[in-house]
């Protein structure tokens, strides 16, 4: 198993360095934000040296080179707009995004999972036909609409929730999240509600297409012929076999949210890294954007190398670090 | 026993306790602030732009201050007067004190002044307020300012730069005064808090010199979505919110909860294009043919200004949050001409003047302009090639982001601007025309630094010797013909095509009243009850 992790995280040193060069290639033909970060009333020679000051003057070569020097001894160079380095600017935000990711993905969970199972043992009821069909408005609802729309209705017209921002956090075992707070899941509720719409639509779709097929297989029948009681059959025997596509789609959604969730934030004004991943690419600034997609990227080897090890967890058959035939 | 008198005092500590903070919630009022935009630092001198200059204006005085019309007032300093034709005295205030209760004297001025255009990373500095002045002390509370020549902008000039102390500032990185260590400055609020993107804390400095605000405390939070940002005053989470979207006004405007006002401000919206090429990239004839420049002609530009509908840009595109323009800068501003006046839509006089010309089937042209870069800019535009194409000139629309227009606008083709016909804006950050004719219609020539935005490479020797002539005169009546005449020249020459003066939005909840400001800036000394 070791010699699988230091495989993939290797891989993802190449990945890495491959996605750097192509967003560096990428923005040079894009151009450079100088003239919407100097005072218009700026003269050229004042332009120009902020060009200097910033290092555009320099080839891309040279500029690439820098920043793979800079990389080695950790530093992704200084943002353009903040003037300080990239990787700070984008890990203090990282909290108030995990707690929003961890937020929508426990309601996925909590929502998506018991409605799923529902609809998949008893699929003829009533009950079950809602659910179907409500899901389908999860998958093409878009998110910006509906979250606007859940502002308008939880908090202006019946003022129950906050309507934008991060309630007060606490720390709690060296971490500060807003979720130890009761006051922060007022205002997380909202935003990972919306940021997890899609999530629960999908795992109510893979749970309950799963569970209508695991349903009439032989050790399902077995297990029941044994006399087990039907809770410990669904909940153990049922439930541990459907999972791992729901655990596949939901690594991968979880990664997705904590790099993209731009639109969420954006809509609930949520302080964290989406947001500053949105501005970064309005303005241009390579260095905040190249360090975000490298941080993105070793986070997506970790979520898959998690999603590998639960499989196995799940799954007795699934060996690690085996090579594939 | 011992326990009884422990219990004792710490039930009358709690007393206290509880007096106390009813005496200041008595008299305690938050305000809660919605931004359209981020601040990137608390450092005043990192990055000349509107959102960070109105953060830190709240924390940090100017020597000069502008009203809320932009005409200079005393801050820091309490007067200021030409010595001779090219020296500035400032008389500083006296008392007046930092956060931290130093005095301010003569030296935080001259520190400031070396500080601010050396600041590390920064991506747009205060360099070309400060470069050609020479700042001098006479004693404790009395600056001079020389400069090589005669220099009347120097009262506007100074309105920009944020006085800091010397004693927090020296060595200061941008990071301390983000941090909080080096924010300390003389003015109406002191900084708590700024915990970037998200939240800026501020509370009353009771030891302010000038008028006490009416706020104890004030929370700023940037929320960057205009439907968010309404939604948020909606539901009462904030009291004061800017760009209220000029969708949302006329509903707004009848809802019982809020209360808007509206203000004009510096900013222009117009056309600039293609003075100098003979032949230029986005015109063709209708068959894709070549032609000759058209847009050389004034005629032809003056066509263009004729055939565009000012009234319906004004009333439908723009909600009515916008006035006609007939220059550089509405009329109320200094050194605008009185005389000039929006030209009236007249799409058969346009058709007349382009057949004059030579176009009497008219050409095919492309308009390039930023996207959500000004109020409605893309949509604007579209309207805009529209009206165009009904008087011949069939007109197709690009735009993009921001970032991307103005690098292409400006040095796209090979070092020179690319496009040949665009949308733009100018908010005229000194208040008074000479910004405006400076970079946008003075020759581009970079070693006298004019025309730096010169996108169209304007070029008028008249307009270019009265431009000088007015940045060399101190004589404010003198000076206020010279920039009207210049701007009469420039409009009757069509060097740019003016739209519409911009105004600003802004909401309150119900029983506050904003006072809007031209220059943009969101400010809670500005908010009465």
């Amino acid at each position: 198993m070791t010699a699988f992790i230091i495989r993939r995280l290797m891989q993802s040193v190449g990945v890495a360095l491959a996605m750097s060069l192509i967003v560096f290639i990428g923005m040079h033909i894009v151009g450079d934000p100088i003239y919407i970060l100097v005072d218009p009333q700026s003269d050229q020679a004042e332009i120009d040296a902020t060009i200097r000051r910033l290092g555009l003057d320099r080839p891309l070569w040279e500029q690439y080179l820098l920043f793979l020097k800079g990389a080695v001894t950790g530093n992704l160079g200084n943002s353009f707009v903040h003037g300080t380095s990239a990787l700070p600017l984008i890990l203090e935000r990282m909290p108030a995004t995990l707690e929003l990711a961890f937020a929508s993905l426990i309601l996925a969970i909590v929502i998506g999972i018991p409605l799923g199972l529902y609809a998949g043992l008893y699929p003829e009821t009533f009950a079950s036909r809602t659910i179907m069909a409500t899901s389908i408005l999860g998958f093409s609802l878009p998110t910006f609409w509906v979250g606007i729309m859940m502002i308008m209705v939880f908090a202006v017209m019946l003022g129950w929730l906050p309507s934008t921002g991060r309630g007060p956090t606490a720390t709690y075992l060296g971490m500060t999240s807003s979720l130890f707070t009761a006051e922060g899941w007022r205002y997380v509720l909202l935003p990972a509600l919306n940021l997890a719409l899609l999530k629960v639509s999908l795992v109510i779709r893979l749970t309950k297409s799963g569970t209508s097929e695991a349903i009439h297989q032989d050790y399902i029948k077995f297990a029941r012929a044994k006399g087990l009681s039907r809770s410990r059959i669904v909940g153990v025997h049922l439930l541990k076999n459907i999972l791992i596509p729901v655990v596949t789609v939901l690594g991968l959604e979880f990664g997705n949210q904590i790099a993209f969730a731009v639109v969420t934030e954006t809509i609930f004004a949520w302080p964290g890294m989406g947001r500053l991943l949105i501005s970064s690419i309005q303005s241009l600034d390579r260095p905040v954007i190249v360090a975000y997609l490298i941080i993105t990227v070793l986070m997506f080897i970790v979520i898959n190398l998690v999603v590998d090890i639960l499989y196995s967890l799940l799954d007795p058959r699934v060996r690690l670090g085996e090579k594939s035939a | 026993m011992t326990m009884h008198v422990g219990r004792w005092v710490g039930a009358a500590v709690l007393a206290a306790g509880l007096a106390l903070s009813a005496a200041v919630s008595a008299d305690a009022k938050e305000l809660r602030v919605a931004l359209s935009a981020e601040p990137s630092a608390m450092d005043p001198h990192f990055h000349n732009l509107t959102p960070n200059n109105a953060l830190n204006r709240h924390v940090f005085d100017r020597l000069i201050h502008f009203d809320a019309n932009q005409k200079p007032v005393p801050g820091l300093a309490e007067s200021w007067r030409t010595v001779d034709e090219k020296t500035w005295e400032l008389k500083l205030r006296k008392g007046v004190v930092w956060h931290d209760g130093s005095p301010f004297t003569a030296d935080d001025v001259l520190f400031t002044m070396e500080r601010a255009p050396n600041v590390e990373n920064s991506p747009g500095s205060f360099n070309i307020y400060i470069k050609g002045k020479t700042f001098s002390k006479v004693d404790d509370h009395t600056v001079r300012v020389a400069t090589a020549a005669p220099y009347p902008l120097m009262p506007n000039d100074l309105t920009t730069i944020a006085i800091i102390s010397k004693k927090h500032g020296t060595n200061a990185k941008t990071e301390d005064y983000n941090s909080g260590k080096a924010a300390i400055g003389t003015g109406p609020y002191k900084l708590v808090e700024f915990v970037k993107g998200d939240r800026y804390v501020l509370e009353r400095n009771e030891a302010y010199w000038g008028p006490k605000p009416v706020w104890t405390k004030v929370t700023i939070r940037p929320i960057k979505a205009g439907p968010a940002r309404v939604a948020a005053l909606l539901a009462g989470d904030v009291d004061l919110i800017e760009e209220v979207p000029t969708t949302d006004i006329a509903k707004l405007k009848t809802d019982s909860r809020v209360a808007l006002a509206q203000g004009l401000s510096n900013r222009v919206i117009y056309f600039h294009m293609d003075h100098w090429r003979d032949e230029t990239p986005f015109i063709t004839a209708k068959d894709g043919s070549k032609i000759k420049n058209p847009l050389k002609d004034v005629r032809v530009r003056r066509a263009l200004s004729m055939a565009i509908n000012r009234d319906a840009i004004v009333d439908r595109l723009m909600e009515g949050a916008a006035v006609k323009a007939s220059q550089f800068l509405a009329d109320e501003f200094f050194g605008t001409s009185k005389t000039l006046k929006p030209m009236p839509h007249d799409a058969a006089g346009a058709k007349k003047l382009l057949a004059e010309a030579g176009f009497p089937n008219g050409f095919k042209m492309t308009l390039h302009g930023p996207n959500g870069r000004y109020t409605n800019d893309a949509r604007i535009a579209e309207a805009v090639a529209q009206m165009f194409t009904r008087v011949g000139v069939e007109t197709s629309v690009e735009t993009m982001p921001g970032a991307v227009f103005f690098r292409r606008a400006s040095t796209g083709a090979n070092g020179e601007p690319e496009f040949s016909f665009i949308l733009v804006g100018w908010g005229s950050g000194t208040g008074e025309v000479s910004s405006p004719l400076k970079s946008l219609v003075a020759t581009y020539d970079k070693s006298k630094g004019t025309g730096a935005a010169n996108r169209g490479r304007f070029s008028n020797p008249e307009l270019d010797k009265l431009i000088a002539e007015g940045l060399a005169t101190i004589d404010d009546a003198k000076r206020q013909a010279v920039f009207a005449k210049a701007s009469e020249v420039a409009i009757q020459e069509v060097a740019i095509i003016p739209s519409h003066y911009q105004f600003n939005t802004w909401g309150t909840r119900k029983g506050l009243k904003y006072e809007p400001r031209t220059d943009e800036n969101t400010l809670a000394m500005s908010v009465s009850e």
